[in-house]
C-alpha cells in the first residue's frame, strides 16, 4: 500500500490497515484529488531534495519538496499556475522512498505534471507532440516491428537522428533501440502458447513494450524459467504500463492504457493467475501508480496481486535452493556490473539480484552503487535533457568501469540503454541469467541476438 | 515460503545498522529491512555519548563518569557502560580514518552552525581542524544562498561563548550557484566534479574559483571553516585540495538538515553492512506479524526492572514468539521469517513511535502513544495535555516516550512481562531518555544497537 493510500498516521492499534481506500478520480480535473493530508505530513526535512538526481546536477530544478507539497499549497491560491520546472522532474520516484514522513511525492508530481500539460502546454507545440510520441512508444512500435530491418536501417541513419533532433527534439546522441525481427508475442503464437497446463500454478505475464518489441529474449527467458518450475504461463492482451505517460504528464493516455490493462489483468486473476512483470517500471506502475491515480473496477486487486517476476519465484518457490545447486559455465554470464533501477529500489528490490546471483556457481554480480542511471525512460531521450541525463549517469558509468566486469546487468529497459550508451557494454537482464543457470540443458539465447 | 533469515533487523539508522553489524559477527544470515530513509539525513554526523546529565549539568568533560549515575530506566543503564565502550570500539573499526576522537574518553567541543559548542565523543575527520579547544584563529565562510549558516553571527556567538581564539565570519557568493534554493547536494557535486564555471570573462574550476574568493578575505587565520557542503563521496579530496590551495587547514561546520555529514555516515554504515554480508531490503515497511505462544520452559525470565522506581517483576509462564513479519511491497505482502528480531524504527521523528487522538470529539483531550508494528507498550499519560510542558526547553515528557525493556533490551508489556521472547529494541524507539537535551542520541543508538544485535546473533547459535 502506498503512502498516498494511507496519507495520515492511521497505523495505530485498532485501526484496520485493510480499510477500503477510495481513490479519487483524477480526470477530468486532476486538482480535485485531495492531497492535503500528504502535504500536511511534510515537515520540511529536505531528505527528498538530497535524493533528487536532477537537483544534484542542475540548480534550475527546485527539487521534489517544492514540486510536491510546497507547490500544492501555492496552488490553493486561485491565480497560481504550475511551475514549468515540473517538466524537469525525471519521475525516478526516489523521493518517494526517501521521505521519512509519508508524503506521496510522486503522486503529487504526477498530478502537477498532468495539470501543467493540460493547462499550460500548447497542444500545437513541438514539445507536446514530441512528448506524446515518446510516451506512446507502444503505439508506434508495432509499425517498426512490422518491418524491423527497414526500421532499424532507417533509425540507424545519421540523417534520421539529425531530423529527429531538429524536427522533434529527440537527442541525436543516442542510438534508437533496435527492433527484434520477431516480437515475443509472435514467437508465443508460433510456439502455440503455454507448454504447461496447470490450474494450480498460473501466472499472467505482463511483458510491457520493450520485452515484446525489442528484447524478446528476456520474455522468453521468463517463460522458460516459469515453466521450469511447473507454471502455466498466460500472456494476456495488454497495453503500455503507462510509465512513460505519467512521466510526460499525459494522464489521459495513461488512463486509456490502464483501463485496458486492469480489465485484462483482472480477468487473468479470475482465472486463478498471479501477475508478474519483468520490467521494474511496469511492476512499479501497476502496483503503485494505478491505485494512486485511477479507480477502475479491479485496480486494487490487480495492484496487490502484481509481482516482480524474480521476487514471485523467491516467495513461492525455493528459488534459493534451486540456484544454490545451479552453475553457469559461460563467460558471458561470469561477471556483471549490476545497476538496480530506481523503480526496483522503490519496491524494495534493490538487493535482490545481487543476493540471488551470489548463490549461483560461476556468476558474480557487482553492485555499482545506488546512483540513478539518469535516463529515466523518455527523459534522457529529449534533446534538452540529454546533458543532465549524462551528468546524472556519470557516477554509475564510473562505478561500472571500476567494477570487476565487462558487461552490465539490470531489470529496466531504459537503464540498460543508458548503461550501454555510457560504457559500450552488453547489457543483460537478470531473468536471462536465471534461465542460463536453471536450464543448462536448454539452449540459451545470446543477449545480443534476437532471432 | 517466506524469505528466511537468522536475524531480521527492522530499521536502517544508526541503531539498526549497528544491530545488523553486530549480529553478523555471530551468525550468517542477517537482513536489515528499512522503510524510509533514516533520520541520519537530518543528523549532524557527530557521535555523542553524553553531553549533559538529565538534570542539565554540563557540558560534561568525561561522559563515562556520568553514565554510572544515570537513572535505572535509562537505556545506558540497561546495557551497562562496558557495552557503550564496546559499541564505540566497533564504530571506530567501521569508520576508520573517517572519524576522529577515539584517542580519548573525554568529550571534544565542536562548533556548530549556530555558533554554539557541542560536546561530542566522535566527530568526522572533516570537522577535526575546527575544534573549539584548538586556540588557532579562525575564519568562518558562509554563502549568501545558504542562509542556514550566517558566518558573522556564528563567529560572534563563538566569541561570546568564550572560545580561546579570535574568529571572524564573512559571507560570499558561491561560485557556480545561481539560484537561492540550490540543494546542498548541488554544492557538493559542483566541488566534487570541480565543474567548469564562468566568472566574468574567465572559465575556471569551481574549486579554484572558491579558493580565489576566500583567499581575498583570509588575513592571518590559520584555519577556515565552511558549512558542511564540501563534497559527498569524495569529501576528503575536496577538503584537502582547498586546504592546499589556501595554505591553511580547512574544516566543516556541522549543519542542520539536510546534512551531508549524516549522509556520509549513512554511506559508511551501509558499506560496512555490504562488507559484512548483511542483506538489505529498503523502501518497504514491515506492517504486520504472526506470533505463537511458547511454553514456559522456553522463555527466559526478565530481570528486575526499575523503570517505575524499582518493583520486581517476573515473567509468568508463557511467552509470545514472533514467527514471521509481513513486509508490504507496494501492496504485495511478503512474509519474512527469522529466528530473532530487532526493532530499531526510531522515535517520534523517525515514526517508530506514533501518537494520535483517542477520541473523535472536538474537545476530547485523550490520546494514545503507540509502537505501530508490534504494538509494544509505550508508557504515556492519557491526557494529551500532560505530554508537554509550557517551557519549550523544560523537561518535556514526550521527549522520553518509547519502549521499556529488560537488560537484554527485550520490550516489556505494561505488566512487566516480555512482549515477545525473540524481539529486542534499539535506538530512539526506546524510552526513558531525552537525547536532544542530553546529547546522547547517537551513543544510545550505537550501544543499544550493538547489544541488541549481539544478543540476537548469539541466541541464534544457542
Amino acid at each position: 500500500m502506498s503512502d498516498a493510500e494511507q496519507p495520515t498516521d492511521d497505523h495505530g492499534p485498532g485501526t484496520d490497515s485493510d480499510d477500503e481506500f477510495e481513490p479519487i478520480q483524477v480526470f477530468p480535473e486532476a486538482e480535485e484529488m485531495d492531497l492535503r493530508p500528504g502535504a500536511d505530513n511534510c515537515y520540511k526535512c529536505s531528505t527528498c531534495d538530497t535524493n533528487c538526481p536532477v537537483a544534484e546536477v542542475d540548480d534550475e530544478f527546485p527539487g521534489p519538496k517544492f514540486q510536491g507539497p510546497e507547490q500544492w499549497r501555492l496552488k490553493r491560491q486561485e491565480d497560481q499556475d504550475i511551475d514549468d520546472s515540473v517538466m524537469k522532474c525525471s519521475n525516478c520516484m526516489r523521493c518517494d522512498s526517501a521521505c521519512p514522513s509519508e508524503v506521496p511525492l510522486s503522486q503529487m508530481h504526477n498530478t502537477a505534471r498532468a495539470e501543467y500539460v493540460e493547462q499550460n502546454m500548447s497542444k500545437f507545440s513541438r514539445e507536446y507532440w514530441r512528448n506524446r510520441m515518446l510516451a506512446n512508444y507502444r503505439t508506434l512500435a508495432p509499425l517498426g516491428a512490422m518491418f524491423p530491418r527497414t526500421a532499424n536501417f532507417v533509425t540507424g541513419l545519421s540523417v534520421t537522428s539529425w531530423l529527429g533532433e531538429k524536427v522533434m527534439g529527440i537527442t541525436s546522441e543516442r542510438d534508437l533501440p533496435e527492433f527484434a525481427t520477431e516480437t515475443f508475442r509472435e514467437w508465443w503464437t508460433k510456439r502455440g502458447g503455454a507448454k504447461i497446463d496447470n490450474p494450480d500454478k498460473r501466472i499472467a505475464y505482463f511483458h510491457g513494450c520493450y520485452a515484446n518489441y525489442n528484447t524478446p529474449e528476456v520474455a522468453k527467458a521468463l517463460v522458460r524459467v516459469y515453466e521450469h518450475f511447473g507454471y502455466e504461463v498466460m500472456v494476456p492482451d495488454q497495453s503500455c504500463s503507462g510509465t512513460p505517460m505519467f512521466a510526460n504528464g499525459m494522464l489521459e493516455d495513461a488512463r486509456r492504457a490502464t483501463e485496458t490493462n486492469v480489465s485484462e489483468l483482472a480477468a487473468a486473476l479470475e482465472d486463478g493467475a498471479d501477475i508478474v512483470a519483468s520490467c521494474s517500471s511496469c511492476s512499479m506502475s501497476i502496483r503503485q501508480e494505478y491505485p494512486e491515480l485511477f479507480d477502475f473496477e479491479g485496480t486494487e486487486d490487480v495492484a496487490s496481486n502484481t509481482w516482480d517476476a524474480v521476487e514471485y519465484l523467491r516467495v513461492h518457490e525455493d528459488l534459493e535452493a534451486a540456484l544454490a545447486d545451479a552453475s553457469v559455465d559461460d563467460e558471458r554470464f561470469e561477471d556483471f556490473a549490476y545497476h538496480a533501477p530506481c523503480h526496483a529500489r522503490n519496491q524494495g528490490l534493490d538487493g535482490q539480484t545481487v543476493e540471488l546471483l551470489a548463490l549461483i556457481d560461476g556468476v558474480e554480480a557487482h553492485d555499482v552503487g545506488d546512483s540513478c542511471s539518469g535516463i529515466s525512460g523518455t527523459y534522457g531521450w529529449k534533446e534538452e535533457n540529454y546533458e543532465t541525463s549524462m551528468k546524472i549517469g556519470e557516477e554509475m558509468f564510473e562505478h561500472m568501469e571500476h567494477a570487476d566486469a565487462e558487461q552490465g546487468l539490470t531489470e529496466c529497459p531504459t537503464c540498460s540503454m543508458q548503461m550501454g550508451h555510457g560504457t559500450g557494454y552488453e547489457i543483460t537482464h537478470t531473468l536471462e541469467v536465471l534461465a542460463a543457470a536453471l536450464l543448462e540443458s536448454e539452449p540459451s539465447q545470446s543477449p545480443s541476438s534476437a532471432d | 515460503m517466506a524469505i528466511e533469515d537468522d536475524v531480521l533487523v527492522i530499521g536502517g539508522g544508526i541503531a539498526g545498522s549497528m544491530a545488523a553489524l553486530s549480529a553478523a559477527e555471530h551468525t550468517d544470515r542477517v537482513r536489515l529491512v528499512t522503510y524510509k530513509q533514516s533520520t541520519l539525513r537530518s543528523a549532524s554526523g557527530l557521535i555523542d555519548v553524553l553531553g549533559y546529565t538529565p538534570d542539565g549539568t554540563g557540558p560534561l568533560a568525561d561522559p563515562f563518569d556520568a553514565l554510572e549515575d544515570l537513572p535505572d530506566s535509562h537505556p545506558y543503564q540497561r546495557v551497562g557502560t562496558d557495552a557503550v565502550r564496546d559499541a564505540l570500539a566497533l564504530f571506530d573499526e567501521i569508520t576508520g580514518d573517517a572519524y576522529a576522537g577515539d584517542h580519548t574518553e573525554t568529550n571534544a567541543l565542536v562548533p556548530t552552525h549556530g555558533g554554539t559548542v557541542k560536546p561530542t565523543a566522535r566527530y568526522p575527520a572533516a570537522t577535526a581542524a575546527g575544534l573549539a579547544s584548538d586556540d588557532r584563529d579562525t575564519l568562518l565562510v558562509g554563502f549568501e544562498t545558504l542562509p542556514d549558516f550566517d558566518a558573522p553571527l556564528a563567529a560572534a556567538h563563538l566569541e561570546a561563548a568564550g572560545v580561546p581564539f579570535d574568529t571572524r565570519g564573512v559571507t560570499l557568493a558561491f561560485p557556480g550557484i545561481e539560484r537561492d534554493d540550490a540543494k546542498v547536494t548541488r554544492y557538493a557535486h559542483l566541488l566534487e566534479r570541480n565543474e567548469s564555471i564562468t566568472m566574468g570573462t574567465t572559465t575556471t574550476g569551481a574549486r579554484e574559483a572558491l579558493v580565489s574568493l576566500v583567499d581575498a578575505h583570509l588575513e592571518d587565520e590559520s584555519r577556515v571553516g565552511f558549512p558542511a557542503i564540501l563534497g559527498d563521496d569524495h569529501a576528503d579530496e575536496v577538503r584537502e585540495s582547498l586546504a592546499d590551495a589556501l595554505g591553511v587547514d580547512v574544516f566543516e561546520v556541522p549543519m542542520g538538515p539536510p546534512s551531508l555529514p549524516g549522509m556520509r555516515l549513512e554511506d559508511l554504515l551501509y558499506d560496512a553492512l555490504e562488507d559484512a554480508g548483511v542483506r538489505v531490503t529498503s523502501g518497504v515497511p514491515v506492517v504486520d506479524y504472526d506470533s505463537e505462544t511458547v511454553a514456559a520452559s522456553e522463555t527466559a525470565t526478565a530481570d528486575e526492572v526499575a523503570a517505575d522506581g524499582g518493583s520486581d517483576r517476573e515473567t509468568p509462564g508463557d511467552g509470545e514468539r514472533i514467527d514471521r513479519v509481513i513486509v508490504d511491497r507496494n501492496g504485495t505482502e511478503i512474509p519474512h521469517r527469522a529466528d530473532q528480531y530487532v526493532l530499531a524504527t526510531g522515535g517520534l521523528v523517525g515514526k517508530g513511535v506514533r501518537s494520535e487522538r483517542a477520541g473523535s470529539a472536538e474537545n476530547d483531550a485523550t490520546g494514545v502513544v503507540f509502537e505501530p508494528i508490534f504494538d509494544c507498550h509505550v508508557p504515556h499519560a492519557e491526557d494529551r495535555y500532560d505530554w508537554f510542558v509550557d517551557d519549550a526547553f523544560g523537561e518535556q515528557p514526550f521527549a522520553r516516550f518509547g519502549l521499556e525493556s529488560d537488560r537484554e533490551l527485550r520490550p516489556l508489556a505494561a505488566d512487566g512481562t516480555l512482549e515477545f521472547v525473540n524481539l529486542r529494541a534499539a535506538g530512539a524507539v526506546l524510552g526513558g531518555y531525552d537525547f536532544a537535551a542530553e546529547k546522547s542520541g547517537a551513543g544510545v543508538s550505537l550501544a543499544t544497537g550493538y547489544v541488541a544485535g549481539k544478543r540476537a546473533g548469539e541466541e541464534v547459535g544457542e
